[in-house]
């Protein structure tokens, strides 16, 4: 809480000006309400094997790759020597970590979008190209973008990739839980339908938070003390809990404070700006105009005299 | 340049007077081909424009070294941030002048607008090539909407602000230097209403300006994490703004320096002492401007409580930042004012503006994602755009001065205030 007031205050010091403008810094703030009819994802890292099956199946339901890619392509483990990021190919990518405890088995973790509750690229976008859908997934319309990717400079999880490679319809790319998939009625994500551990699980965001819980509940010891995404820039739609903690695993250690909040104060003090700067440049004007005029009378009288 | 008098009759006429300056064309262009600089630069240029094919024919990756974890490189670092920083002058000489009636800047007001003008276009030039379709650019204007038919005004997003401004301010700007476009080309009655609407357009201009200003360092309050704690603060709007302001007055300076030298035919008829007293002045005010930067600097690390990291490489190269390029500045700009050495100032202008370029590449490209290993450097055929859009713009700038009235005041046309 401590760090949360600290992070508060000093969003609420940003631009100088800012401090004249108390109100708007309390607008600022506060987390838009939390919707319980949000879907949303809950990912249990201790029962993730690293078989990469839902890569394959996400670029697949995306048309990411080649239309008849084998699945037999994806049983290559020499992946993990280095840990990989989401990319205009693959929407989500699983990273291996050393095992909790020595000898334990290796800790796999699949990274994606989080479908941020305030997504900071949509806050970003100079052409409003993401969406914070009623349902819950965040989803980007290429048909604005005017491809400055500022969003991915933006991402706190440095999610969406760019189709660098593609000259003339060059676009975001990022997972979109599947937006089209699960619009339909009883569609789920394609990775959490094929993860054979059930390691992925679909539901309303309010219900997976529940299930998260009775998870730790019921197997003490198993996870660490942590849901990744219940608080984490406001919280995400996207969740984990996992057997190791999660600074260990890649995962940036993030404040509560929605990203948006960090430029809204900015934001709020333009108006001010508007307002008050051609007032007191006008009359500097109007000053200096005056003291002028006087200026010259008192020369024109000199002139008079001599 | 008493010849510019009068307007030709004849389309002829008015080439030969307004374009080749009443040389004959073929002295004209075997002069152009025949210069050293030309043939360097045009060099160059001819480089830049095969790369600009290369670049809107196989797309970013084939040109750049931009990746998912870096995707703003030096297109963005230094043809943008340094590009706008630098071009602050326009706005800083212009309001001192016609504002806060400092009348004796005003020989300065002209050169600094068109540098202005002309950086902010010319930063829109190197933009096109860092954006991925370019051709969109005036979709945040509304142009997506009525294309698309979707929303396409991201109101929420700072960098909105910055593209309106930066659009709107380009337009303020030209319209600035308009007076010098009509004394050039005699139209009196036009000339007569750019006159007038001066004093709206620079005050407008003094609000664009602190806005986008800083606005530019607001894009990066959402970067936090990425850019280093002891660059990113959430004063970092301020900071952009401040050192922006510094930025310009020491390009007028620079400049001024470059102009006498380059364009000496032009300002011969200038008073060489009253140059230096000018230049002295812009000095004082760049030294007391940079100290307030460089405390507000440190209340930011203070505010932050990053003391720690100045024990760390990053915090070695953010001491570097500080004092030899804020502090000894600051210093060396002081001393030259106290000495009322001319040329002293004039050192330390270049000495400042290397320290803003070096500000800005820290905050978006040197120090940003400072916790990757993999780092971003960028490859030969950015540098060459980014010399090739430079040349352009010195190219665009002596054509103008060369023609029209920037360095002095045209014979038929009393400077007004
Ligand atoms: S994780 Fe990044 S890309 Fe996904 S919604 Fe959040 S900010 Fe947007
Ligand atoms: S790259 Fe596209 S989606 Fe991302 S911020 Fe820019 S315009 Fe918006
Ligand atoms: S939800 Fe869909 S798009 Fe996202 S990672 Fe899973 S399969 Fe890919």
């Amino acid at each position: 809480m401590n760090t949360n007031r600290r992070g508060f205050l000093k969003i609420a010091a940003t631009a100088g000006v800012a401090a004249v403008a108390g109100p708007s810094d309390a607008r600022a703030a506060p987390v838009r309400r939390i919707s319980d009819d949000w879907l949303g994802m809950l990912t249990d890292i201790s029962l993730c094997i690293g078989c990469r099956k839902c890569e394959w199946a996400c670029r697949k339901a995306n048309e990411l790759g080649p239309p008849d890619e084998p699945i037999q392509d994806y049983e290559d483990m020499s992946v993990f020597k280095h840990h990989r990021r989401t990319d205009a190919k693959n929407y989500t990518v699983v990273n291996r970590y050393p095992p909790a405890t020595p000898g334990g088995n290796p800790v796999d973790v699949k990274k994606q979008c989080m479908h941020c509750n305030e997504p900071a690229c949509a806050s970003a976008c100079l052409v409003a190209a993401f969406r914070k859908t009623p349902e819950a997934p965040v989803i980007y319309n290429e048909s604005v973008c005017i491809g400055c990717r500022y969003c991915m400079v933006a991402c706190p999880f440095t999610i969406p990739a760019y189709s660098y490679d593609d000259p003339f319809t060059p676009a975001i790319k990022k997972c979109t839980m599947c937006f089209d998939r699960i619009s339909k009625e009883g569609g789920i994500p394609a990775c959490a339908e094929i993860c054979p551990e059930g390691a992925i699980s679909f539901g309303k965001r309010k219900d997976l938070i529940a299930l998260a819980r009775d998870k730790m509940r019921d197997k003490p010891g198993r996870y660490v003390d942590h849901i990744y995404g219940e608080h984490e820039v406001g919280g995400t739609c996207w969740l984990y809990i996992s057997p190791k903690p999660f600074a260990e695993l890649g995962f940036p250690e993030l404040d509560t404070i929605p990203r948006p909040a960090l430029t809204k104060t900015f934001l709020s003090a333009v108006p001010l700006v508007l307002i008050a700067w051609p007032a007191l440049l006008m009359g500097a004007h109007a000053f200096t105009r005056r003291q002028e005029e006087l200026g010259k009378d008192d020369k024109a009288k000199h002139s008079e005299k001599d | 340049m008493a010849e510019c008098s009068g307007r030709p009759t004849t389309w002829k006429a008015w080439l030969a007077g307004k374009w080749y300056m009443d040389q004959a064309p073929g002295d004209y262009w075997r002069a152009v081909f025949t210069s050293p600089f030309n043939i360097i630069t045009g060099i160059i240029i001819c480089v830049g424009l095969v790369l600009t094919v290369v670049r809107f024919t196989q797309g970013l990756e084939a040109t750049t070294n931009l990746t998912n974890d870096y995707p703003w490189g030096l297109w963005i670092g230094f043809d943008v941030l340094c590009g706008v920083a630098l071009a602050a002058g326009g706005f800083v000489i212009g309001s001192a002048v016609h504002l806060f009636g400092m009348h004796r800047y005003h020989s300065l007001v002209r050169p600094a607008i068109l540098t202005g003008f002309l950086g902010y276009f010319f930063v829109v030039v190197g933009l096109c090539f860092d954006l991925g379709r370019p051709w969109r650019l005036p979709y945040p204007m509304g142009a997506g909407y009525v294309v698309t038919g979707s929303n396409s005004f991201g109101v929420t997003s700072v960098m909105f602000l910055v593209g309106w401004h930066v659009a709107v301010y380009l337009t303020v700007q030209f319209l600035e230097f308009c007076p010098a476009v009509f004394e050039w080309l005699d139209r009196k009655t036009l000339r007569k209403w750019a006159i007038r609407i001066t004093i709206g357009a620079t005050v407008f201009g003094v609000i664009l300006s602190t806005l986008h200003q800083s606005a530019l360092g607001a894009l990066f309050l959402l970067a936090e994490g990425k850019v280093h704690p002891l660059w990113y603060s959430p004063f970092i709007p301020v900071f952009f703004f401040i050192s922006a302001v510094v930025g310009g007055l020491s390009m007028v300076i620079f400049e001024s320096m470059l102009s006498h030298r380059v364009f000496h035919s032009q300002v011969a008829h200038h008073d060489p002492a009253e140059a230096d007293r000018l230049v002295i002045g812009l000095g004082k005010a760049a030294s007391v401007l940079l100290f307030t930067y460089f405390c507000l600097k440190w209340i930011g690390v203070a505010d932050g409580q990053h003391w720690d990291l100045l024990n760390t490489p990053y915090g070695y190269w953010f001491l570097v930042e500080m004092f030899g390029f804020v502090l000894l500045p600051c210093l060396l700009y002081a001393l030259g004012v106290r000495r009322q050495s001319a040329s002293l100032v004039r050192f330390t202008s270049v000495l400042t503006v290397l320290g803003i370029v070096l500000n800005r590449l820290n905050v978006s490209i040197i120090t940003f994602q400072w916790n990757l290993e993999d780092r971003y450097f960028p490859r030969w055929t950015e540098f060459a755009i980014t010399v090739f859009v430079v040349t352009l713009g010195l190219w665009t700038f002596r054509f103008m001065v060369n023609r029209m009235p920037v360095l002095y005041d045209h014979p038929d046309y009393p400077p007004e205030h």
